[in-house]
């Protein structure tokens, strides 16, 4: 275990009544593969099927049947771990870890415990602060469960193994997250990175990331504390709302002089607490030893190295890209990244266009309403073509801003093609300069005391510019207004 | 017409394509067998009707000019293997009642080359044990006796059933399965021969399992040829076994007759045990003299961990099947015994459906994989595997071609004689057998005499991977001195 790796930074402290404490924060995220079928068994694993429809023989463990490894699954492991630039382990095991429960058919479950499939890798995250680089300390591939149904019945429980069997990546971080933003951030750049592999859907509401967090505090420099186990968390704001309870309850027991029990807890978002579910002594003893039906995993170099040179841009490297070839921000490069298909779609407008305005456009006003609707870019209204002919419109002047604005929410609702849209509704901006002269003339004429202390102070100049832009209903070319104005007050 | 149940599976097999009699009747002629044999509780399930049918279906195939190789050959089936429809408990309370949706793979294939099921299978529940004693159906009563008694005696197990039922002709063959010497051993008490092949040469697809790493399945039949010829049928590669082998088959009876001249033959000083039976000890040089008459070399070789296999494989298989049973909860098919919550439905299930053998091997398993355990036990019994296995690899390498050995320490002993004994005494059974499954290899039980009271008694073939032929032509030379044995029918 890597102890300090960061230097301690008393931004991320928490208070408490003794001094700083820092938070020692380290995620198992379990991901589930994006495959057609499950990992042993060729039933489907896709997800929202009638309970027990999609259960092979090997999925309900009847006598006889032996597991089968699914190559789709062990290419997504490879492709994720490359993602994380880890290193691919050429010879992996499967393992049985051992338990009863009645949605585990089995009685074990088929994971990899002393030789995972993928080693040491790491995730950048971008933070106020800047980069902060956590750790991977491996990724392996184990079976999901099946799901047990407590509502149905007074007396029994139902099972429903759709899920029994299905693939998934366990990603486990190095204990290097020190704050429940950072904890935020990396299961969001996690799951920028899965999706981007197409690895994994990264839905936390399906249940396909969910996160095992565990966290310890220590006064800064002090070796590690004891830590607590938050099991199956399924969003990023439960994550955080987690990690800061956890941490204070563990300060408040260290600091009345109490002693914190290894154990594993819940967080219930009701309540906005954890609590215990059980303690080290109530662990299990899964007794892990090598599957014997299956043969160790033995990779080919030069499979590994086809699904490398098959990998897609990831977000990092777009970022940097983006800022490099649009001369964006890093913060609006990383914004416009933080989706396959936002970069695409950015992409396709920003390609023979300013870099700049459309990525304004894009985070301001195409992000700002579909977040409004809950819409994902994939089911944008407005098309990249519509987006990037409302860009060019304001370009070259045929409208202003706020016109844009106007325009694209016409666009969004109605659909059409903007530049038609600007002919028809007469939305085009007024750059005749004799108009734009007149409504001035008029404006000032109408208002000669403010002429008078505009031309004292010029900044009042800013009202009589509003003022045409009334006149002209928004109309009217910003600039030419601007200009205008000020040469009518004399002001320049 | 002679009874037909007298016929070898070669000579039935034979006789029908010259169309001497037909697939019905010599299906009739064993249900008929089978029906006189019940005191021998050989058979959990009898399958006539679908017997009849299948036969039916056979005599048509055999007009048409269409016969599988084992066209119209009625076999019996080990309870282990999972039959469509048909009984496949593993000799087990905790599977009542279960009938899969599914054929194992090696049944599918007999079915497939023509071959008729007769039904299923005593054995040992869960293949566990050494006398056919831990049936959940009953033992299993071999059909010899000592010369003038009428004591019971064990037919051996695990595949007791299977064995039992070839010796006394109520099959013309049976499918077996062999962990820890499961088809050598009971064909060693009943005058038959078995044969365990290479780990990974038949499919364990549809097998209960018992020990994964170490479950093969193999036949028991009446003599080399019709072992050979039923193991061509049954071995094959499996895409739905990662574990099984994709490697050719070969016509394993062209094996048979072949001079075994020039073979190179190990004898390991360390299978010469200290109170082995003389009887034993003779045995194993008049197979020694068979061979060397028959021109092959014999050369002394050392196999030196073989004294650790045996504790080895009792930490190994058990901890296999510590896992491998655990899917016998209640919770999905077979016996469930209701109880207050989930647990105690775990708890009054599983010990109501488990015999004894079954709890003591899931304890000992649980035990030896347990966290604090594991490196001294299990890992380090692995670490035994892997020198038992070079110990055998160092033989071939020198040259050997197949190692010479007792099958079992004894002939057949009664029933109840052991079964209270110290559990150990029972696996001490398979002392000469277990090194052969922890190296992976091919081994094959073949009678080579009787004792003085009147028992059979096998030697054992153990060959290199995937030499099974010379298994069978070594097998076939041993047989043709000794020629074969069958039990004085009293039942």
């Amino acid at each position: 275990m890597n102890m300090a790796v960061r230097t301690p930074d008393p931004k991320k402290m928490i208070k408490g009544a003794t001094g700083d404490w820092e938070v020692i924060i380290g995620l198992e995220v379990h991901a589930q593969v994006t495959s057609n079928a499950k990992l042993f068994s060729g039933a489907s694993a896709v997800f929202g099927a009638e309970p027990n429809m999609h259960v092979s023989l090997v999925d309900a463990a009847m006598p006889g049947m032996l597991p089968v490894i699914n190559e789709e699954c062990v290419a997504q492991a490879i492709r994720t771990g490359l993602g994380l630039k880890a290193a691919i382990n050429l010879y992996s095991v499967f393992d049985r870890k051992n338990y009863f429960y009645p949605d585990l058919p089995q009685g074990y479950q088929i994971s990899q415990y002393k030789q995972p499939i993928v080693g040491e890798g790491k995730v950048l995250l971008d933070m106020p602060e800047g980069v902060v680089e956590i750790g991977i300390e491996r990724l392996h591939l184990e079976q999901d469960a099946g799901k047990s149904i407590h509502d149905q019945h007074p007396t029994m429980s139902f099972v429903d193994l759709n899920r029994s069997g299905v693939a998934l990546m366990e990603i486990v971080s190095k204990p290097d997250l020190r704050s429940s933003e950072e904890v935020k951030a990396y299961l969001a750049k996690l799951r920028t990175i899965l999706r981007y592999l197409g690895t994994c859907d990264g839905n936390m509401e399906e249940g396909s990331m969910r996160a095992d967090i565990n966290v310890s505090v220590r006064k800064p420099g002090e070796p590690l504390g004891t830590r607590c186990e938050i099991k199956n968390v399924n969003s990023m704001r439960f994550a955080a709302q987690a990690v800061e309870y956890e941490a204070r309850r563990q300060i408040g027991i260290i600091e009345d002089g109490g002693e914190i029990d290894q154990e594993t807890r819940l967080y219930d978002p009701g309540k906005g607490e954890t609590r215990s579910m059980r303690s080290k002594e109530e662990a299990h003893d899964y007794r892990y030893f090598p599957d014997p039906d299956l043969l160790p995993l033995e990779l080919d170099p030069a499979w590994v190295k086809s699904l490398e040179a098959d990998l897609p841009e990831l977000p990092d490297e777009k970022k940097a890209r983006f800022v490099a070839d649009y001369g964006i921000t890093p913060y609006d490069a990383m914004v416009l990244t933080l989706e396959r298909a936002s970069a695409d779609y950015y992409e396709q407008v920003a390609k023979s266009r300013d870099g700049k305005a459309v990525a304004n456009f894009m985070i301001n006003e195409l992000f700002g309403r579909l977040n409004k609707d809950g819409k994902g870019i994939e089911t944008s209204p407005v098309s990249p073509a519509q987006l990037g002919a409302i860009v060019d419109l304001i370009g070259d002047g045929t409208i202003s801003g706020k016109i844009a604005k106007d325009l694209f929410e016409i666009v969004y609702t109605e659909g059409g093609d903007p530049k038609a849209l600007v002919e028809e509704r007469g939305l085009k901006q007024v750059t005749d300069t004799g108009a734009i002269e007149k409504a001035v003339d008029e404006v000032i004429a109408a208002n000669p005391d403010k002429a008078e202390q505009a031309k004292a102070k010029p900044t009042l100049s800013g009202w009589f510019v509003g003022q045409v832009m009334k006149a002209t209903g928004g109309k009217a070319n910003p600039q030419a207004v601007n200009d205008l104005v000020k040469r009518k007050l004399g002001i320049e | 017409m002679t009874d037909l149940t007298a016929l070898t599976l070669a000579e039935a097999r034979d006789a029908l394509k010259a169309k001497t009699f037909t697939a019905v009747e010599l299906t009739d002629a064993y249900i008929a067998a089978m029906e006189k044999a019940r005191v021998l509780n050989a058979y959990v399930a009898e399958t006539p009707d679908k017997a009849c049918d299948m036969a039916k279906a056979s005599d048509a195939r055999i007009a048409a000019g269409k016969a599988g190789a084992l066209e119209g050959l009625p076999l019996g089936i080990k309870d282990l293997y999972a039959t469509k429809g048909v009984h496949t408990q593993a000799c087990s309370h905790i599977l009542d009642g279960f009938k899969p949706t599914y054929e194992s793979t090696v049944s599918a294939n007999l079915w497939a080359d023509g071959a008729v099921m007769l039904g299923k299978l005593n054995m040992d529940e869960f293949a566990m044990g050494s006398s056919n004693e831990t049936s959940h159906y009953g033992a299993v009563i071999n059909p010899w006796r000592r010369n003038g008694s009428d004591v019971n005696l064990v037919p051996g197990g695990s595949s007791g059933g299977s064995a039992a039922a070839v010796a006394a002709r109520l099959c013309l063959g049976a499918t077996a399965t062999d962990t820890g010497g499961s088809i050598r051993q009971p064909a060693a008490f009943t005058g038959t021969t078995g044969i365990k092949p290479t780990y990974g040469r038949c499919s364990r697809w549809g097998l209960v399992a018992f020990a994964s790493s170490l479950d093969q399945a193999g036949p028991i039949a009446r003599d080399v040829r019709d072992a050979a010829i039923l193991l061509k049928s049954m071995a094959s590669v499996d895409l739905k076994d990662t574990t099984s082998v994709d490697m050719p088959v070969p016509d394993y009876e062209a094996a048979i007759g072949k001079s075994v001249k020039g073979l190179r033959i190990g004898i390991p000083k360390e299978y010469r045990l200290d109170g082995m039976p003389a009887e034993i000890d003779a045995l194993w040089q008049k197979g020694i003299d068979i061979l060397r008459e028959a021109g092959a070399e014999i050369v002394n070789i050392s196999l030196p961990h073989t004294k650790y296999a045996l504790p080895a494989y009792y930490i190994v298989a058990p901890a296999e099947a510590s896992s491998n049973l655990a899917r016998y909860d209640g919770v999905r098919y077979g016996l469930r015994v209701p109880g207050s919550d989930i647990v105690d439905m775990y708890e009054n299930t599983r010990a109501a459906g488990f015999g004894a053998e079954v709890k003591r091997r899931i304890l000992i398993g649980t035990y030896v994989l347990s966290a604090g355990y594991y490196d001294a036990y299990y890992l380090r019994a692995q670490k035994v595997r892997t020198l038992i296995k070079r110990d055998f690899e160092t033989v071939y390498a020198e040259g050997v071609d197949a190692i010479l050995t007792p099958a079992t320490p004894s002939a057949a002993f009664g029933i109840g004689e052991k079964a209270d004994a110290d559990p150990v005494e029972m696996y001490l059974n398979d002392v000469f057998t277990v090194t052969v499954n922890m190296a992976g290899l091919p081994g094959l039980a073949v009678p080579a005499g009787l004792s003085a009271e009147g028992l059979p008694l096998g030697l054992q073939l153990i060959g290199r991977p995937f030499d099974e032929e010379t298994l069978f032509t070594l097998g076939a030379a041993i047989e043709k001195a000794v020629g074969t044995f069958s039990p004085a029918k009293w039942w």
